[in-house]
């Protein structure tokens, strides 16, 4: 139990939806696992792929983008836009070698404290099994030394 | 700058040669450069010896052009080199400036990529599995090859660079604009883009947009006949215009064909992959999770589109050694 790695899960939600959802599930009092850090946006339209990045670049082992349901947006059509990217954001993570369950986009509105809880627990155990990501670790170079180089 | 002649130097390193080319694309100014500079090194043109180059004393040069990305020992030998020899050091190109299409490598490592090369590719006759060696003893003497890297670095990964003249290649004019302010010492201060705008390339674009941009479906440039007038990202077309800084004059989308990225990412930009993935897929037509999925599985190679000259300096860089990536 001490040994088991514990992930860091980058929550990027709504604040008129999954927030008030989060929110909901914790005056609830619902238990639900210690590994998300939820950062709060206006609309999940306003997540730029960058922030996922930037995410797992600073050590996040899986980020989930969560949002109102199409049709409840409180920008009308903020969600459609992020449902637009996700696709292709997914699969361009995949071509950097970051697995398709490290990232995930879900629709909670702010009565479903309980869909909040099970999210968050499945994606905790989902990215628990594939590890940490160690992305700066894994990915760092150095320029190697070159004050022998002769040739020429 | 130094009394009399400019001492320029030019080199290259992981590069196609096109930015040495893209030099005398300038046409007859090639003159105004040689009448204003002492070219003391410029291995494309003219025969030089490295150890020329060791022997000059440090600042010599004025102003060094270094186009290409650093992916072995010999380049980056030669950018430390040039860079103590030189008073001012521009990442001159595409590969330089952000490691350009040869670093779209950092997807793989040097034995994913000899695995490739010296094993399975189709022409490929190798039985004996040979590799390169950086050293072999013949009774002449010993021969050395560089080493090659497991990671391509833009220039300014490798030393530091004062200016970046974007590109793929730079165009005369960025390139006149360019030579022209160092000649001049009309410089902006270090750490800029020169010869480049500050704007995107879609502002320069003479096609027509529409207020509320909506694409119908991705194409591939080979599948459609493309409307003469129209913006190419709303004819669905991979085009990277709006995200990547103009100062080309939008020659690509001039003659239809999609803008490719090659002056890298617009200045503050926190990812040119990031940008491009938003650009092209929040004004796709779907709404609703199915259509939006199946209508972008037509968008081929989202990384290669999008990072296709920036991978090198993008977020995250490369991918990591042993990974799954690139499936």
């Amino acid at each position: 139990m001490a040994d088991r790695f514990e992930p860091r899960i980058a929550v990027l939600c709504c604040n008129w939806c999954t927030y008030a959802g989060a929110d909901l599930a914790g005056t609830s009092r619902m238990k639900y696992a210690p590994n998300v850090r939820l950062v709060r946006v206006m609309c999940s339209g306003r997540v730029d792929p960058a922030f996922v990045l930037r995410a797992f670049q600073d050590g996040a082992d899986g980020v989930l983008i969560a949002g109102c349901h199409p049709g409840d947006c409180h920008y009308i059509n903020g969600n459609h836009k992020t449902m637009r990217r996700f696709p292709v954001l997914k699969r361009m993570l995949r071509q950097w070698g970051i697995e398709e369950g490290r990232i995930r986009l879900e629709w909670i509105s702010a009565s479903e404290g309980d869909v909040f809880v099970k999210v968050v627990n499945e994606m905790t155990e989902t990215v628990r099994a594939l590890g940490p990501l160690d992305w700066r670790a894994r990915t760092a170079q150095e320029v190697p030394d070159t004050t022998h180089h002769t040739a020429g | 700058m130094a009394e009399g002649k400019l001492q320029l130097a030019m080199y290259w390193a992981a590069s196609c040669g096109g930015c040495d080319v893209a030099v005398l694309d300038v046409n007859e100014k090639i003159l105004d450069i040689a009448a204003a500079a002492d070219i003391r090194l410029w291995p494309i043109a003219m025969d030089f010896k490295y150890r020329d180059v060791e022997g000059w004393s440090d600042g010599e040069i004025d102003v060094c052009l270094f186009n290409g990305a650093v992916r072995n020992s010999e380049q980056a030998y030669l950018a430390r080199l040039l860079r103590r020899k030189s008073k001012v050091m521009v990442a001159f190109g595409a590969c330089a400036s952000f490691g350009g299409i040869p670093g779209l490598a950092n997807l793989h490592d040097r034995e994913s990529i000899f695995q490739a090369v010296y094993g399975y590719t189709a022409s490929t006759h190798n039985p004996e599995g040979t590799r390169p060696q950086t050293r072999l003893e013949v009774p002449e003497g010993t021969l050395t090859l560089p080493d090659f890297f497991d990671h391509v670095f833009a220039l300014h990964q490798v030393v530091p660079v004062e200016y970046f003249v974007p590109g793929c290649p730079p165009t005369p004019k960025t390139i006149m604009t360019a030579i022209e302010a160092i000649v001049t010492g009309n410089l902006p201060p270090p750490g800029s883009v020169v010869g480049a705008s500050t704007q995107s390339v879609c502002e320069e674009c003479q096609r027509e947009k529409s207020e509320k941009p909506v694409v119908a479906e991705y194409h591939r440039p080979q599948e459609i006949l493309v409307d003469l007038k129209r913006c190419l990202l709303e004819q669905g077309l991979t085009c990277m215009g709006s995200s990547t800084r103009g100062g080309c004059g939008a020659l690509c989308p001039a003659v239809h064909m999609p803008c490719r990225g090659c002056y890298g990412p617009m200045p503050r930009s926190l990812d040119m992959g990031a940008d491009a993935l938003a650009a092209m897929t929040t004004i796709l037509d779907a709404s609703d999770e199915e259509t939006a999925r199946q209508k972008t599985d037509r968008l081929a190679d989202p990384l290669g589109t999008f990072y296709r000259f920036t991978l090198p300096v993008s977020m995250l860089r490369r991918a990591p050694k042993g990974s799954a990536a690139h499936s």
